[in-house]
């Protein structure tokens, strides 16, 4: 693939990743316009753009990421434009431009975290689900395991200071996370598939 | 009300405590469902605040001295009566359940294990205020606290607690929960209410107009904590007169306070405002530093907050006016007093650590917090940021020089009032106590720095620009 020769590029061009076996590619189907509506017809007449993050959200719940397929259709359906959509997904760090695996790790590096042995945590997932620590970076902050699987993630607090170090398993948190109870979430999750 | 509460084993409050917002969370045969508040008496108080006027709510609300839990600590009945007069606009209402700022986890425990108790104070306010359309704005962290909250919210309405003419009165409301994605700038409220517009949530620029006056779609906005909304709740069933009665004079009823860091047992704690001073809440509550430990440095209100040194003495003021010595541990825990000192008690989150923490590093670590988090709108804050990190990273590395400390604060200095948000301070308050305050640290990790040689990799690659070829 030949690199995206400016920004808006960029954004349009996929990325691949392991995870998209797990997901859906990413359809619209009469389902999801009905939900997609029930969501924009929460807000106020006249607002639809209000819709544009919980569609998000939706697209990306259903197909783990968005893709840049997606955007146009959200812009259709709350009344924006595509590069509206994207100036959005690209802002916040909660919404993915790349697909996560099917089990997505959100590991707090916040302060409270970090004092409780938090930033040792990414490092000890990522060998465990066969990521190279050094690839994460700021601009490419998760890190996908071949089989597609696990995905893993520094992010920043996670509100639950106290109970440190905290990791987020897809919708469940864990907290005062030990290296053991790694080992046990990611057995477990294997087991299950 | 009953007291013979139970509470699940290792969720007991401690005797000092007084819990009030927090009287059903982690309670023994206690959920989430309609029934159950109902049953403990819940949204009694609607129906008693429903048979007032709007005004006499917000003039209660007013009388009690209520403060907001966000941080600020605004007075929230003058909050609301901010939105402009004869006002012919819709008038909205959000709830900030964007609970970021790292230190802070109060409200996830009330959305999570209590979600009507906000649903009900979340109405009230609605009622003062005349909003018929009102938002939860939740962080997208909490994703099972999204789910409760629909749920919650889908009861209420069944049950008429929401939606046309609620309880008979003719007052409308309807309730949407609106996710946010990760982004800590949604905390602000402008920034928070951009968010909520489908805008990229950049802050808007605040005085001449406050969201009161034009917020949410351009219309009047109040924008209040979770805490608060409970709080007010709370102000409804006790009456004003008898919440500004206790606790500290002027920021009067329960906090919520979180400890997190280096003690033995760190939690969430509701005390009455202003009853305990952070060396009993440390010490007595909290169970004391860990075995061979002591307290070196206390961030008494959320990560933006200024750091306080163990060992500082402060000047405290006896009744008859002279001055006496104290120390942080002396200083009462409500939302003034460490003001005075010069910090904040923000939203509650008090961070501890001992002495066998490296200060350099826990600044690097707020720095790469605030570089990540920071909006990207004004330069100072998005190119200041990443300076600071990387500026603190070099020192924690053992590659700065002395200089590099108060060019570091010298950064921070320049953010600091120089942005549209709040946020600017917020980033700049750590840097600049934690450089002067832990100044001896910074230096021993630094090394004078010969100016001619190059230091690292990177300079001396970057000499060769430098040598001007005629220069053998």
């Amino acid at each position: 693939m030949s690199e995206p020769t400016n920004a808006i590029d960029a954004i349009t061009t996929p990325i691949p990743s392991p995870g998209e076996q797990h997901f859906p590619k990413f359809e619209v189907t009469p389902k999801l316009v009905k939900e997609a509506q029930e969501l924009v017809d929460q807000y106020p007449e006249g607002k639809e753009q209000s819709a544009v993050l919980p569609i998000i959200h939706l697209v990306q719940e259903r197909f783990g990421y968005v893709c840049p397929e997606a955007m146009p259709w959200i812009a259709e359906m709350c009344k924006s434009t595509p590069i509206h959509v994207a100036g959005i997904v690209t802002f916040y760090p909660g919404i993915h431009r790349s697909c996560p695996g099917k089990y997505h790790f959100r590991v707090c590096r916040g302060i409270a975290c970090a004092l409780s042995d938090g930033e040792a945590l990414v490092p000890y997932i990522c060998e465990k689900i066969g990521v190279d620590p050094a690839a994460l970076t700021d601009e490419e902050p998760m890190g996908v395991s071949p089989d597609g699987l696990f995905s893993v993630e520094a992010v920043e607090c996670l509100a639950n200071c106290g109970f440190g170090p905290n990791m987020l398993v897809n919708d469940t948190l864990y907290s005062q996370v030990t290296p053991k109870i790694v080992d046990k979430v990611i057995a477990d999750l294997k087991k299950q598939k | 009300m009953s007291d013979d509460i139970k509470y699940l084993p290792g969720h007991e409050p401690h005797p000092r405590e007084t819990r009030r917002i927090f009287r059903n969370i982690y309670r023994v045969g206690y959920d989430t469902s309609i029934k159950c508040f109902i049953k403990d008496g819940g949204y009694e108080t609607l129906k008693k605040a429903l048979t007032m006027e709007p005004a006499e709510v917000i003039a209660e609300v007013k009388k009690s001295g209520l403060r907001g839990r966000g941080g600020a600590g605004f007075p929230t009945g003058v909050k609301w009566t901010f939105i402009p007069r004869g006002n012919t606009k819709p008038v909205y209402l959000v709830c900030n359940c964007d609970e970021s700022e790292p230190g802070t986890f109060k409200d996830r425990y009330i959305v999570h294990q209590d979600p009507h108790q906000l649903i009900e104070g979340m109405i009230i306010a609605c009622y003062a205020v005349q909003a018929h359309f009102a938002v939860i704005y939740m962080r997208e962290e909490f994703p099972e606290a999204a789910n409760i909250m629909k749920k919650a919210l889908a009861e209420a309405e069944k049950k008429g607690f929401l939606g046309k003419d609620i309880l008979g009165s003719g007052f409308d409301l309807k309730i949407i929960l609106h996710r946010g994605a990760g982004a800590y700038i949604c905390g602000e409220e402008t920034g928070l209410i951009n968010s909520i517009e489908g805008l990229r949530p950049y802050p808007r620029i605040k005085p001449p107009f406050f969201p009161a006056a034009i917020g949410l779609y351009g219309c009047p906005t109040i924008v209040n904590n979770v805490e608060s909304l409970c709080q007010v709740r709370q102000v409804l069933m006790r009456g004003g007169e008898a919440y500004a009665a206790e606790g500290a004079q002027r920021s009067p009823g329960t906090r919520i306070i979180g400890v997190s860091g280096d003690v033995k047992r760190p939690g969430v704690y509701e005390i009455i405002s202003g009853s305990l001073t952070y060396g009993e809440m440390l010490n007595e509550v909290c169970g004391g530093p860990r075995r061979g430990r002591t307290f070196k440095a206390i961030i008494p209100g959320g990560a933006s907050a200024k750091v306080m040194r163990c060992d500082e003495v402060l000047k405290g003021r006896n009744p008859d006016g002279s001055v006496r010595k104290m120390s942080i541990f002396d200083v009462p825990m409500d939302l003034d007093s460490i003001a005075q000192h010069g910090s904040m008690s923000g939203s509650g989150g008090v961070i501890v650590m001992d002495d066998s923490r490296s200060m350099p590093k826990v600044l690097n670590n707020l720095n790469r917090f605030f570089a990540w988090e920071s909006c990207g709108q004004c330069s100072p804050c998005r190119e200041g940021n990443p300076w600071m990190l990387k500026l603190s990273t070099r020192i924690c590395e053992g590659k700065g020089s002395p200089e590099d400390v108060d060019l570091l604060k010298s950064v921070a200095d320049n953010i600091c009032g120089r942005t549209v948000c709040a946020f600017g301070e917020a980033c700049s308050w750590p840097t600049q106590a934690f450089t002067t305050k832990f100044r001896e640290e910074f230096l021993a990790l630094t090394k004078p720095i010969n100016a001619l040689k190059p230091h690292s990799a990177e300079a001396a690659e970057a000499r060769k620009f430098l040598t001007r070829d005629d220069e053998a």
